[in-house]
């Protein structure tokens, strides 16, 4: 007997490995879209509603076409036709027609031979509106007397969720009203993209999206194109995190392209970019727990009210699971849960990284700890005496099973160590730099919180990812193509991809080319799903060009380790991965909706000034179920990342909205963390491996911004005795005790669409 | 006007437009398109720069102002194909995520250690406290600057 002596395969399924295209990143050389050059291009530049609703009265272009350098001016009457967009609901034309529903909504596109002739064409479009009254509190939207700001009224979606028997009684019962204010995804990179027209009347875009398939669909339908004409190509990606779902500018510089002939780029500058792509949803959350006198919980009745914007975007499903994800990673044997998601004034709100999960785990996370408080129990023993266990329903009766190991996530979270007390420098204490206290007035908190959310996408849809696997021999020996259509923005899919070739074909030349529409659908980089889906699709192609060689070594009779020798033509395979299928909504439960869960705990400790109402984070610990790291250095990435925006929003970030205009659409007035916002996150992988996932790994993006947010809240709450009934949290809260309400009373497990002015 | 400069050692000049930005004119007018356009008001350090020898928000300071200055960028970093000691830590260390803000921070890492080549990490989180990163919330990126510091890259 021979044993055949491979060499070793170096950067494999579960090593960290560097980044393919790390290497042009460091050197300044990586092409993002707002990069993209071409000669002979123009800019397109857009013009935007200054009011939140009015109607247009009339548009005259002509003083802005007769500026020199201007080659198009396009309004909705140039449109082709009179399609509308949207990734969940087609709502929305490319341009205004006849009605503007945010302060943002594009009304006009110019395509001029520089940026600064096309924006001073923009100031020379005669636009005459006639301002309608803005809606733009979303309970309010909701009432039945509310004036409609889509003919079809303002109720996006309505999900009513009844588990068990809602009128359970209960010995301890708590309840509160939340708010969750309006989070940007703030990715640096700015909306930016490059279209060139095909010779055979289609057009080629350079963009940067995080699923051009479902960007095309949207932009074949407006341009009145077949779609193979519509050829799109991934650009470098500065980032995503849920606000490159939707289309912003691809329509506009495809219809620039077209209507001159000519290449287009656009690029957004900050301030537009804040109008250009949706955010967060804002919501209002209405919620009463009950448990018996041990802690065991008995019911949890939700009403939730979420602020869609102008249009619908991603709300349905952002609505849907909202409602499923209500009550946590809890056994809750009974529930009614109302979610409810208006159409508005404001900006539109759709896809950011934990998507309706965020709102509710800082609601039924406050819920908990003050559950636990008036049991006299530890919040963290509450926590894991209900959690999910194998076999158990979440509140959609759907059971959990496969890989769900929320008790031990709990446990392995809270057992992490703490940081030491003090600081070192006044840096270190709220306020930083500012240099506010020298540590007098300063209280330390530590506040814990745990979440969930679904991975991949769910109720029923179609949900897919194709990959190509081409294995041939050039002068070095043998190499393999991978190619499918993921977005790689940030996250590592590219490297994933890489890590799964190598593995699976035993080889480490192994080249990841460029994401485009030459091959079928990879679905969206989003729902934490691609390292799941786009990586069993390389797996199943690498099964079936190994399944090829082994034919042909078994044919030729030649050992198959001499690979070399067996590809005197190439092997090439494509195929098409689907998860196991999910089930519809309907009316009143939702089923088995989703094809499997993520777990995450965190434990946050905080210095809080009390004088000021500063907060510093001094550190933040987190057990996570990963299911598989494939690339523990970027798993950790994905996790620090994730905490970084679940602090921002705990305690910095919001979209301050008035009268449905942004009122700090700036860097400046935005408040992102820095590296001294930042404290040192403690992590624990747990690789529980998922048996329907490849390697059993379940995806990672989400659940760090899930439930750091309110574990950090919690840890301030825990320094400050205050209640802190909304995020993010204010100074002012913290000195002063303020309660944000909304102004309705609203019983929890009610339809919001019955509420009465409080 | 026309703006004569020396880039990452070269002597370079071209047209800058009234108010035009180092950054615009980098990117646009000399073909250095690393320095990255995110904030274009100095609060994120995509673009930073170093301008004789000082630490810049590219973003904020005039072409105009640049003639007769010595202007460089990440691009100047690698030795042809081989990397800068920063670059290669980042890599290695996993502090490249969507890499908008990279080039930004490996030019103000690389101005702190010429600065002081063994800062502490509350240094290192000072120093790049003008640097915002969306991706990777930090800790990688002090991993990367600490391990270069401390010469065990």
């Amino acid at each position: 007997m021979t044993v055949a002596v491979r060499p070793r395969i170096r950067g494999t399924v579960g090593e960290s490995v560097e980044r393919p295209d790390g290497a042009p990143k460091v050197r300044g050389e990586f092409e993002y879209a707002s990069d993209l050059w071409i000669q002979g291009m123009l800019h397109g530049a857009t013009l935007r509603s200054p009011h939140p609703h009015a109607r247009i009265v009339s548009i005259d272009t002509a003083k802005a076409r007769a500026l020199p350098g201007v080659r198009a001016v396009l309004t909705h009457a140039d449109l082709p036709n009179e399609e509308t967009f949207g990734i969940m609901r087609s709502d929305q034309y490319p341009l205004a027609r006849a009605k503007v529903r945010f302060l943002g909504d594009p009304v006009a596109i110019v395509a001029a031979d520089d940026v600064r002739t096309a924006r001073d064409a923009l100031r020379l479009i005669d636009v005459t509106y006639e301002a309608l009254p803005a809606i733009t509190d979303p309970i309010a939207a909701l009432q039945p007397d509310a004036q409609p700001i889509h003919d079809k009224g303002n109720v996006i979606d309505a999900v009513h969720l009844v588990h068990g028997d809602p009128s359970a009684r209960a010995d301890v019962e708590v309840e509160g009203e939340y708010e969750v204010g309006m989070q940007d995804q703030a990715a640096l990179g700015p909306e930016a993209g490059l279209a060139i027209p095909d010779d055979d009347g289609g057009v080629t875009l350079h963009i940067a999206t995080q699923w051009l398939h479902e960007d095309r669909g949207q932009m074949a339908q407006c341009l009145g194109l077949p779609e193979e004409k519509v050829r799109l190509v991934m650009s470098g990606v500065g980032g995503a995190f849920g606000a490159r779902e939707d289309v912003t500018l691809q329509i506009h510089l495809c219809l620039l392209a077209l209507a001159t002939k000519r290449p287009v780029r656009m690029t957004y500058g900050r301030e537009e970019s804040f109008y250009g792509h949706v955010h967060r949803h804002p919501a209002r959350l209405f919620y009463r727990h009950g448990a018996k006198k041990d802690g065991t919980l008995v019911y949890v009745r939700a009403t939730i009210a979420l602020d869609g914007g102008g249009y619908a975007s991603s709300s349905p499903a952002v609505i849907a699971n909202a409602a499923c994800f209500a009550a946590g990673p809890y056994r809750v044997p009974n529930a009614e849960i109302w979610s409810v998601g208006a159409y508005t004034n404001n900006p539109p709100s759709g896809a950011m990284r934990g998507f309706g999960a965020v709102q509710t785990c800082f609601a039924y996370e406050a819920q908990m700890d003050k559950l636990a408080a008036k049991l006299g129990m530890d919040p963290v023993a509450l926590r894991r005496m209900n959690a999910l266990e194998d076999g158990d329903h979440i509140i959609t009766s759907q059971p959990v099973a496969g890989s769900e190991p929320v008790s031990e996530i709990i446990r392995r979270a809270n057992a992490l160590p703490l940081p030491p007390a003090g600081h070192r420098s006044a840096l270190e204490l709220p306020g930083g730099a500012g240099n506010l206290t020298q540590g007098e007035g300063v209280v330390r908190g530590v506040g814990f919180a745990a979440g969930f959310k679904n991975i991949c996408y769910s109720h029923g849809f179609d949900d897919s990812s194709e990959a190509r696997v081409r294995l041939e021999r050039d002068a070095d020996g043998p190499i393999a193509y991978v190619h499918t259509a993921a977005a790689e923005v940030g996250q590592g899919v590219v490297t994933v991809q890489l890590q799964v070739a190598r593995t699976e074909l035993g080889l480490e030349r192994v080249i990841v080319e460029n994401a485009d529409t030459t091959i079928g659908s990879a679905g969206s980089s989003s729902a934490s799903r691609q390292t799941w889906m786009t990586g069993a699709a390389v797996k199943a192609a690498c099964d079936l060009v190994n399944a090829e060689l082994d034919g042909r070594a078994r044919d030729r009779g030649i050992p198959r380790e001499r690979l070399a020798d067996l590809l005197d033509t190439p092997v090439e395979h494509r195929i098409t991965y689907r998860h196991a299928a999910t089930e519809p909504r309907n009316p009143v439960t939702q089923n088995h909706g989703h094809v499997a869960f993520l777990f995450a705990a965190h434990r946050a400790s905080v210095d809080v000034d009390l004088g000021t109402g500063l907060v510093k984070v001094v550190q933040v610990a987190t057990a996570q179920d990963v299911g598989k790291a494939i690339n523990p250095v970027a798993v950790i990435g994905q996790l620090e990342g994730g905490i970084a925006q679940g602090l921002g929003l705990a305690v910095m970030e919001e979209v301050i909205l008035k009268d449905g205009a942004v009122k700090n659409a700036s860097f400046t007035d935005y408040l992102l963390p820095t590296f001294l916002d930042m404290p040192p996150v403690v992590a624990d992988l747990i690789e529980h491996p998922h048996p329907d996932a490849p390697y059993g790994a379940k995806g990672v993006g989400e659940p760090p911004t899930i439930s750091s947010t309110p574990a950090i809240v919690a840890a301030i709450r825990a320094a400050t005795g205050r209640a802190l009934n909304r995020v993010p949290v204010r100074p002012d809260d913290i000195v002063f005790g303020t309660v944000a309400l909304s102004g309705w009373t609203i019983v929890a497990g009610m339809d919001p669409r019955a509420a009465t002015r409080a | 006007m026309r703006v004569p400069l020396t880039v990452n050692g070269a002597a370079r000049a071209a047209e800058a437009r009234d108010g035009q930005s180092l950054l615009t004119f980098l990117r646009e007018e000399l073909e250095l398109p690393g320095s990255k356009n995110a904030c274009e008001q100095g609060e994120c350090g995509s673009c930073s720069v170093l301008l004789d020898g000082a630490l810049v928000c590219s973003c904020l300071v005039l072409a105009a102002a640049c003639a007769d200055k010595t202007v460089e960028t990440v691009e100047a970093l690698a030795d042809g194909e081989t990397l800068h000691p920063l670059q290669q830590a980042f890599l290695k260390a996993g502090a490249v995520q969507c890499g908008f803000c990279t080039p930004g921070l490996i030019v103000a890492a690389n101005a702190l250690l010429q600065r002081n080549p063994e800062p502490s990490d509350l240094e290192i989180r000072e120093a790049l406290s003008g640097n915002i990163c969306r991706c990777t919330g930090y800790g990688k990126i002090l991993e990367a600057v600490r391990s270069v510091a401390s010469g065990r890259a």
